[in-house]
């Protein structure tokens, strides 16, 4: 973000709050002023790269659709964590149920869960991670009928991000576990 | 690779005069606030040895180039002021005999090392045979003294050697420059990074690469008991495990028989034992094995992530990091598993602890907002200490005399997720003296050797 949109946030921010002030004073006073303003800071907001991260990110969970791979048609083949955690949100388990139906319909199929971590960890420590989160993901498709022994798990630890860039975005893509066939 | 990497070294002391500590003495608990100025004069041969070690080295001057190593391992140190040779009044050879102190002292120089170098033949194979003098130039005399003699290809050894002669002589600390490092060369895209093990030596030179990067290998260690035998995690044919190998045979075997992921090996100090994590159905834990008699055991028992352990110097304890409180946290326990105490209170995350080679203290990385620390405290969580700050930076290992400690750094990539490195950096216990060493590619996961046996 430059200089000028700084600012001119900064600016619309400071109208906006002299307005709301004002209005709390003076209700009945010019409603149609402040709704227009208020639009119109809406939408620079917008473009602007926070709000793209929310569309991405819930909490600290991706929940966008880049480096997402297929297992099987309309079948994704990973889920997203959370910093430092392995619980998998709703959305992580709708993909699971997918992944663990369509292994139903495919019993000859054997997969590696891989499980990852960002690079904001210790490496060791983000070896047992990997490994947690991938088991967390294997512990699901259990639960919905995919016999262990098709199962591998594999921790790759922060060695292989599928992001290289240094920010929470990207941190975002990289804490993950994939179903990968392995036959 | 290996019959070339360690060539015996013969040494043994003929100069041993009976000394008095003078005023040349260096605290090194101080950091480096008033280097010492000290001259490495150039170290003569005689012209037969000059050519002779010209024939087998193609190096036209040894004696030069083996101060050079002197001085370049004592001004890293940040303790001495290693002074311009183009000031040196006297001759190498002549220096050597007896030193014009006044000379010297001309030039600010209160230590004066002296050499030569002399081929020799013993059971018709060429070797090299160095002789040093530490003068004190304010004492007006000799203070110490070496001859060593080696394979000419491992004249850098002798060098080291001399360093680290030199180094205890005037700190009263035992050296650390005859010394290697192992560690993880890394090359190619950060999504797709090809892993080797390396070897070099303390300064940067000499590397060999243990491995050819055809699968993913992590934290190599050294057998702080025997330097040609490394611990490492390899994902060789995608089987994550804990792997040993000679480095003078290449013989490299598996350790145990886990079901599951084994990683963060270590040997304990004599050797005999490795501690190391098994994941196991989304459990780590810590396990030692005995390598003598092949048994192993379970030494935590937590359904946290418990990982990194390090052993104390007397082998009684075992330093770690769990989750168990909800974040990483560092935790000492006795050898067996019992005991089990968490030790790190401060604001943050705390891991990768490893115990000082002098037992007093461990060194750790912290993770607080958003910053990563390399830091110290004493074994019981009090007197923390944070060296120094980064984007990041992890896996502190100490040099044997247990007065550096060795990490790796990587860099931020800007916004299209380039410039991304890593590296290997030192910095002195008192927090000074940061430096980076010197690799022929980005690297991490450093281990420090103990002092080279032979």
């Amino acid at each position: 973000m430059n200089l000028s949109k700084i600012l001119k946030n900064a600016f619309l921010v400071v109208v906006f709050g002299l307005i709301v002030t004002a209005c709390a004073t003076k209700k009945s006073v010019k409603t149609t002023t402040e709704s227009s303003t208020t639009t119109k800071a809406a939408e620079t907001q917008k473009a602007d790269p926070i709000e793209k991260l929310d569309a991405l990110m819930q909490g600290d969970v991706y929940i966008g659709s880049d480096t997402v791979g297929e297992l099987a048609s309309g079948v994704p083949d990973r889920v997203f964590f959370a910093t430092n955690e392995t619980i998998l949100t709703t959305a992580s388990r709708e993909t699971l149920r997918k992944q663990a139906a369509w292994l139903r319909q495919n019993s000859d199929v054997t997969v590696v869960v891989e499980g990852h971590a960002d690079e904001r960890g210790t490496r060791e420590y983000n070896l047992a991670l990997g490994e947690r989160r991938a088991n967390a993901a294997k512990d699901y498709l259990m639960t919905y009928g995919v016999s262990s022994d098709r199962i591998k798990v594999l921790s790759y630890g922060k060695e292989r991000p599928v992001d290289s860039g240094s920010n929470p975005l990207s941190w975002s893509k990289n804490r993950r576990s994939v179903t990968v066939k392995a036959n | 690779m290996r019959k070339n990497l360690f060539l015996i070294i013969f040494f043994y002391v003929i100069l041993k005069p009976s000394i008095s500590f003078s005023l040349v003495e260096i605290d090194i608990t101080r950091g480096n606030l008033d280097p010492l100025p000290i001259s490495v004069s150039p170290f003569f041969s005689d012209e037969t040895s000059k050519e002779k070690i010209k024939k087998n080295l193609e190096i036209d001057n040894l004696g030069l180039e083996i101060s050079k190593v002197i001085e370049s391992n004592l001004k890293k140190t940040g303790l001495f002021d290693t002074l311009d040779k183009e000031s040196f009044l006297q001759k190498p050879d002549i220096a050597h005999l007896k030193p014009r102190f006044e000379d010297w002292a001309l030039i600010k120089s209160q230590v004066l090392i002296t050499g030569k170098v002399t081929s020799k033949i013993i059971n018709e194979k060429d070797y090299i045979n160095v002789e040093f003098k530490l003068w004190d130039i304010l004492g007006g005399k000799m203070v110490d003294g070496l001859s060593l003699t080696t394979t000419p290809r491992s004249w850098r050894r002798i060098g080291h050697k001399i360093s680290d002669k030199i180094y205890e002589r005037l700190t009263g600390e035992s050296g650390y420059f005859d010394t290697r490092i192992i560690y993880v060369a890394e090359e190619g895209p950060k999504t797709q990074r090809v892993k080797k093990l390396a070897l070099m030596d303390q300064d940067g030179f000499n590397t060999k690469y243990i491995t050819l990067g055809n699968e993913l290998v992590l934290t190599p260690r050294f057998n702080p008991a025997d330097d040609k035998i490394i611990t490492y995690m390899s994902y060789f044919r995608n089987d994550p495990r804990v792997y040993i190998v000679n480095l003078q045979t290449g013989d490299r075997k598996v350790v145990g028989d886990f079901r599951g992921m084994t990683f963060a090996p270590r040997f304990s100090p004599d050797g005999r034992k490795l501690i190391m994590s098994l994941a196991k159905d989304g459990n780590s834990e810590i396990w030692v094995r005995d390598l003598e008699t092949n048994i192993q055991e379970k030494l935590t028992d937590h359904p946290s992530i418990d990982t990194s352990p390090s052993y104390s110097p007397d082998g009684k304890y075992i330093t770690f990091n769990s989750d168990r409180s909800g974040y990483q946290q560092i935790y000492v326990m006795r050898s067996d598993g019992s005991k089990v105490k968490r030790i790190s209170f401060g604001k943050g995350i705390y891991g990768t602890p490893v115990w000082s080679p002098r037992g007093d203290l461990i060194a750790f990385t912290k993770l607080h907002k958003g910053k990563f620390f390399i830091g110290v405290m004493r074994t019981d969580g009090s007197g923390e200490r944070l060296l120094t700050e980064n984007f990041y930076q992890e896996a502190p290992s100490w040099s044997p005399n247990g007065r550096i400690i060795i990490f790796y750094r990587e860099t931020k990539t800007d916004d299209k997720g380039q410039g991304f490195s890593a590296k290997l950096w030192s910095i002195d216990l008192t927090g000074y003296n940061e430096r980076l060493v010197s690799t022929e590619t980005d690297a991490s996961d450093p281990s420090w050797s103990s002092l080279l046996r032979n």
